[in-house]
Order: C-alpha cells, then structure tokens, then sequence
C-alpha cells in the first residue's frame, strides 16, 4: 500500500523494516526530521533499539563504530559539515570493516553557510572506502536503505545512502514500505564473524605494522598494506554482491533491476545526460521535449558511486557521440568529480564519445528546466566544440 | 566494599600476559594489571591512541585476554557507549564496558565524548591514566600537566599553566561515582574499580601513574614518586560517591598530619628542572591552603 510521506520518513521507514538495533544521531538541517522519525519509533516501541542521542556526528560515528564492533546492527545519519566532522571516524569505520549504513541528505557546505542541497558533502568523501549509494526518489530511498544493510553485511563494508536535501527530504511524495515479513526473510538478522566477546576476546584494530608477521600461533597475519588491498579488492567485488542482491529484492518486490545506472531513453541515444540523484529525473521532462524535436537523447543517473561501475558506465556510454555531464559538485582545483571518473573510464573504450562538464545547482541554485534544455541544445548542435574544463550553469557574475 | 583487598586476598587471576611493550618502571602496567583483575573476565574495554594502545602490542598479538576495542582519540566516551548500547540490545546485562584513556585523549581531545557519555547517564567506567602528558608522541604537554612542568612543547620555561582539574570537572556532571587513585596505591585502586563495577550509570576513576622517561626519572622510583605525589599533598586519593566528598586511604591518613615539602616531589624528577622559587611557593601555599580546607 502507498503512503505519501517524506523523503526522510522514508528513510526512517526503511531503518525500521531494517530492525537497526543501536542507532545513534545528531541533528543537522536536512537530515534532522529523519532522526526525529526515528526517535518517535523507538519511543513508541514500533522499533526495539537503543536510541541515543549524542553530542556530536563524532560521536555519532563513535557508537556506530563500538556498537557495530559489539554486534549489532547499526545506522546513524547526517549531511554536510556532520559528515565532514565524520571523516575521521568514517575512515575507522571501513578499516574496521563494519557493515554500518548511513544516510546522507545532500546539503552544501559551509563557509559561507548555506542549508540548501547540493552534492559536495559525500562527494568530499568518496575516497575513504564507504559504499556511495545515490537514491533519485523516495522509493528508491526506502528500497536503497534496506538493500544497504544487506550489501553492508555481505561484504563488511559501510554504506552510505545518499539523497538529495530538500528535494528529496522534505518533499512529499508516494511510496510503498516493504511489508515487514518479507524484509525480514530478504534481509537475515545481524551477523559478523568477529565480535567483543568476552567468552572468545581479541583485541580490534590494534597497532599494525607495514610487514606481515606471525601470530603466537605461527600463522602468517597481514600487514597494514595488505589489509588495505584486501578492502580495495572487496570493494571491486561489492559490485557483483550488490547486482545479486538487486535482483533478488526484484524479485522479492518488484522493483529494481538498475543496480549501477539508470537509463532513460537511452537505447538508441546518440546524446546522453548524466548525472547523480533526482537530478537524472528532472532531467527526464526535458529529454522528452528534446525527443520530440528528434533529437536522439537519453539521460543515465548514477546509482552506485563508489566503487564506481566502471562496466557498466563503458557499457552504457561507448559508442555514443557525446555525453553531457551535470555535476552538483566539484573536485575543487580540477573538475566535477564525476565527470573525472566517468572520462577515466571511457579511457579504454575504442569507440570513445566526446565529452563534456556542467557544474550547477550549488547551495541550492535553483535548476530551471528552460537552462537544461539550452545548454543540452547547444551541446547536442557542436558536441565537436566542447571544452574540458566544466561550465557553470546559471552563474550571474 | 566493606572490606580492603589486601595482597594476602588479592585475587591471582590475572588479564595481563607477562611482557608487553610498556617502557619499564610505567605506571600504567602497574594499575593496568590491577585494574583488568578488579573488573574480571566478563569486561569489555575501550582504548583510543596512548600509551596503552602500544602496551597492548602489535597485531597479531595482544597482551590482554579481555576483548578490547581501539578507537579513535576523541570517542572514547562514545565508543563505550556504544558497545553499552549494543550490549543492552542483545540483552547481555552482566558485562561491564570500561573505557581507558590517558589524560590526553581525556583532558583534551575526548572530553566531549565523555561529557556527553556522563550527561546521558551512560552505564559505563571511564578510568583515564594521568602521567601528565601526552607520552605517546613524546612527552608534550596535556591539559593535565601540572604548572612548571618541563614538556617537548614547553621545553624553557615549562607549562605557564595551571593543571586542568578533570575529576571535579566531571563530578560536576553529577555522576554517582568519582575517584582518584594513584599507582603507587594499587591496591586501593582496585578497590576503587571493583566498587564501580558495582555502581549503576557512568563512573569516573582518575589514577596517576609515574612515567619514568615522560618525567625524567630512573624507573626503580616508580612507586616512590607516586607516593610522594600523594605524601606532599600534589594528588590527593579521594571519593565523591553520590555528591559526598571524602578522602581515602593514605590521603584520608594524612589529615591533621604534617605533610612533606612539595620540594621533595619535585626533586625527584627532571621535569620539574626549571621550577624557580617563586613558583614552587605558590604551589606550597596553594596545597596549605586546599588541605586547610580538608
Ligand atoms: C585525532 C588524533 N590526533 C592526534 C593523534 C596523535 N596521538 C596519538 S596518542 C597521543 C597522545 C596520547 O596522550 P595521552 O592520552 O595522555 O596518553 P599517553 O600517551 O600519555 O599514555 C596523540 C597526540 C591521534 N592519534 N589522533
Ligand atoms: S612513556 Fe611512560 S606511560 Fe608510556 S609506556 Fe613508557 S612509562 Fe608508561
């Protein structure tokens, strides 16, 4: 059954099906109502869990951490200057190997301050080995949540799953919550390997040296740089594991089945959009109106970041003329992040497109269709002309 | 505790593996080992960066038989409140869950943490070790250095500041158990840990622990200079259990006493070389004054 709610109910929704055990939270402006839901959940004991109110998105991070080391199944959310406070704790967080899930409610940050939605929050942290998960509505929001605490266990690998602020937080759209039982068999109880245990103790990220070395046992354990390769190798592979779990949430409930981009009137595209968020479903209207003018052009939203589909994206995008690249985001001193990523790996393509950056949006610019429709006009008329450095849309200098 | 443990009764159980990578004469080992017995099999810890960490040696091995979690320096309180959280999820009663943390990682960089963890009533023991610096990276100075004190960051005229009076700090959360203890005590220590293990809500033991090279002194003084520290009156032994203030065992013996010259402390380590008279003045007259009041 729908119900109409927000983008962040709709995340909360999901962390309760989820049965998250410990969630710890901080408010910050988008994420805040999230946080509130679940309050009201564990207060009213529709969710059994420990709630707890900290003082800080450290500390946050903090009791995600321990209570996740302990066994149990942990959330937390947050956005902006709480994610970057994060960063420290998001990086002990995934050497630690901790299935912990976290939603992000894109928001620029400060200085200055601003409030509004933007990207730059979790694109700043696309390198410290979290999953990136990038939800366009709020069904995807819910389903993207409980597939998360899957894949975040399967490989023992945080997830963030991202959404944008305002736009999707704070609007009101129709979605449906999984029913209970069936999440419950799709996603199993919480379980690790390694836990605190005081019947079988070991001591959790310990000093480790750059060399392998024996155990009091005379078995090889790894150096600091081969645990390292090992989460880059099963970050690499988290992309099959979270294909599989894909389809069998396609299966359980219908929906899915573009676990890495979503395309939209691609087919046959000589021109392709892309982007990250419900940007690719704004985008949607005015590829419809460029259809009409024969124009042949589809629009790819992005659904995994990190690790990044590189298959996928070759897949979808080689052998295009050109592709448009929108971005709510930068790599400050280079380029938008994405569009970086998304040439890199068209690299090995032989039938390779031009390619081109749009940077929009930032603080919450507001993105107006009438733009969108120009600028991929323009581009789809002299693909040949595109420069390399990215363009702003809607700068008034 | 109505009883005193006593070495005749003390339990012989013990958390620690023989060697591990402490420098010798540290004080830490000394209530490291006391403490891990008090608190017992059925105990979770929570270690940020310090002294500690290395004591517990390089992975694949560890020196203690208690599950440990190392964190990073400025969630200790959290990350023991987290493991409470997950403890109580899994309806595991029984465990006790202790952070332990040097006075850096408390006095400074965690005292956020750990003021949220005692505000919010968190069932936990935080036991911070003060050797009155941050030894770790090499002797600078914490908040918790006393006045004078020569540190690699202070390393001509000393620390200009006065030492941050952390217990008291966290007594004015209103907590139910605060104390002091010092490793040249171990005893009383144990003692001091072993109530908390009793005590419900967040519990705050603060112990000092001589570093032989952090304050420049050969590590057979260990115990001496600890208890010298205590005999001059510089760190008093003390329980603050429900609000109610009192000193223990060799402080509490001290009252009405006289107590040895500040100036015996402070020739017993090169630490303090650069102390001048004046100082050393101000810091008897203020001790005079604070026990005048006990
Ligand atoms: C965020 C962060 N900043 C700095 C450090 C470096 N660091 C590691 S241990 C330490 C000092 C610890 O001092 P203290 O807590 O007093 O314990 P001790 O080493 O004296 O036992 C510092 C500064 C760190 N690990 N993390
Ligand atoms: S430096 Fe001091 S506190 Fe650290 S291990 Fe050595 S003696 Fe102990």
């Amino acid at each position: 059954m729908h119900i109409i709610d927000s983008g962040n109910v709709a995340a909360a929704t999901g962390v309760k099906l989820s049965r998250a055990q410990v969630i710890a939270a901080y408010p910050i402006t988008p994420q805040t109502p999230l946080t509130e839901k679940l309050s009201e959940f564990v207060e009213s004991e529709e969710l059994d869990a420990q709630y707890i109110p900290v003082e800080s998105e450290h500390s946050a991070m903090g009791v995600c951490i321990a209570a996740s080391t302990a066994g149990t199944r942990a959330f937390t959310a947050t956005s902006a200057n709480g994610l970057l406070y994060m960063n420290e704790q998001l990086h002990w967080a995934v050497g630690a190997r901790l299935p912990i899930v976290m939603c992000v409610a894109n928001r620029g940050i400060g200085a200055p301050w601003t409030v509004w939605n933007d990207q730059q929050d979790s694109i700043a942290q696309r390198d410290v080995g979290w999953i990136q998960i990038y939800a366009n509505d709020h069904q995807q929001i819910i389903d993207s949540v409980i597939k998360a605490f899957r894949l975040a266990q399967a490989v023992s690998i945080p997830v963030m799953v991202c959404y944008d602020g305002y736009l999707l937080s704070h609007t009101y759209m129709p979605f449906e919550p999984p029913e209970q039982e069936k999440v419950d068999n799709f996603l199993p109880p919480f379980a690790t390997k390694h836990f605190l245990d005081p019947e079988n103790p070991g001591n959790f990220n310990p000093v480790t040296l750059p060399d392998i070395r024996p155990g009091v046992d005379g078995k090889i354990m790894p150096g600091y740089i081969e645990i390292r390769h090992n989460l880059q190798m099963d970050l690499l592979a988290a992309l099959d594991v979270y294909e599989e779990i894909d389809t069998d949430y396609k299966k359980e409930f219908g929906r899915g089945g573009h676990p890495f981009v979503e395309e939209y009137k691609c087919d046959d595209a000589d021109f392709v959009a892309v982007c990250i968020g419900s940007l690719s479903y704004h985008l949607r209207d005015v590829i419809d109106s460029m259809r009409e003018k024969n124009v042949k052009i589809g629009v790819m939203g992005v659904q995994i970041y990190r690790p990044f589909p590189n298959e996928a994206i070759t897949r979808a995008l080689s052998g295009r003329k050109h592709v448009i690249v929108f971005e709510k985001a930068l790599s400050y001193g280079n380029q938008g992040a994405l569009y970086a990523d998304i040439k890199s790996a068209l690299y090995s393509c032989e039938k390779r497109p031009t390619i081109q950056n749009f940077i929009l949006g930032l603080g919450g610019r507001e993105i107006k269709t009438g733009q969108l429709l120009e600028v991929l006009t323009e581009a789809c008329n002299s693909p040949g002309t595109a420069e390399d450095t990215p363009r702003w849309i809607g700068l008034k200098l | 505790m109505e009883k005193k443990t006593t070495t005749v009764n003390l339990t012989e159980e013990e958390f620690v593996h023989p060697g591990n990578r402490a420098c010798s004469g540290c004080g830490l080992s000394i209530v490291y080992r006391m403490g891990l017995k008090a608190l017992g099999k059925n105990t979770i810890l929570v270690v940020p960066p310090s002294c500690l960490t290395v004591l517990q040696g390089l992975y694949p091995v560890a020196s203690s038989k208690l599950p440990v979690v190392n964190v990073t320096f400025a969630s200790t309180g959290a990350a023991a409140t987290g493991v409470r959280g997950a403890m109580k999820a899994l309806k595991k009663t029984d465990v006790n869950v202790v952070a332990w943390a040097g006075d850096g990682g408390t006095s400074d960089i965690g005292i956020q943490a750990l003021s949220g963890a005692c505000e919010r009533g968190e069932d936990i023991i935080y036991i911070c070790y003060d050797n009155e610096a941050y030894m770790n990276t090499g002797v600078q100075r914490s908040g918790t250095t006393p006045q004078g004190v020569l540190t690699t960051t202070t390393p001509i005229k000393g620390k200009l500041q006065k030492k941050k009076d952390v217990p008291s700090i966290i007594a004015a959360h209103g907590i139910g158990y605060v104390a002091t203890a010092s490793a040249a005590f171990p005893l009383d220590f144990y003692d001091k840990v072993k109530k908390a293990t009793t005590l419900p809500g967040p519990k705050y033991i603060h112990v000092h622990t001589p570093c032989p090279p952090g304050w420049s002194f050969e590590s057979r003084y260990t115990i001496k200079i600890g208890k010298l520290a205590v005999q001059t009156g510089l760190f008093d032994l003390y329980e603050i259990e429900n609000g109610q203030f009192r000193l223990t065992g060799a402080s509490e013996k001290l009252i009405g006493q006289k107590r040895k010259p500040v100036t015996d402390y402070f020739a017993t380590q090169g630490r303090f070389k650069s102390l001048d008279k004046e100082l050393v003045a101000g810091v008897q007259e203020q001790i005079d004054a604070k026990w005048a009041n006990y």
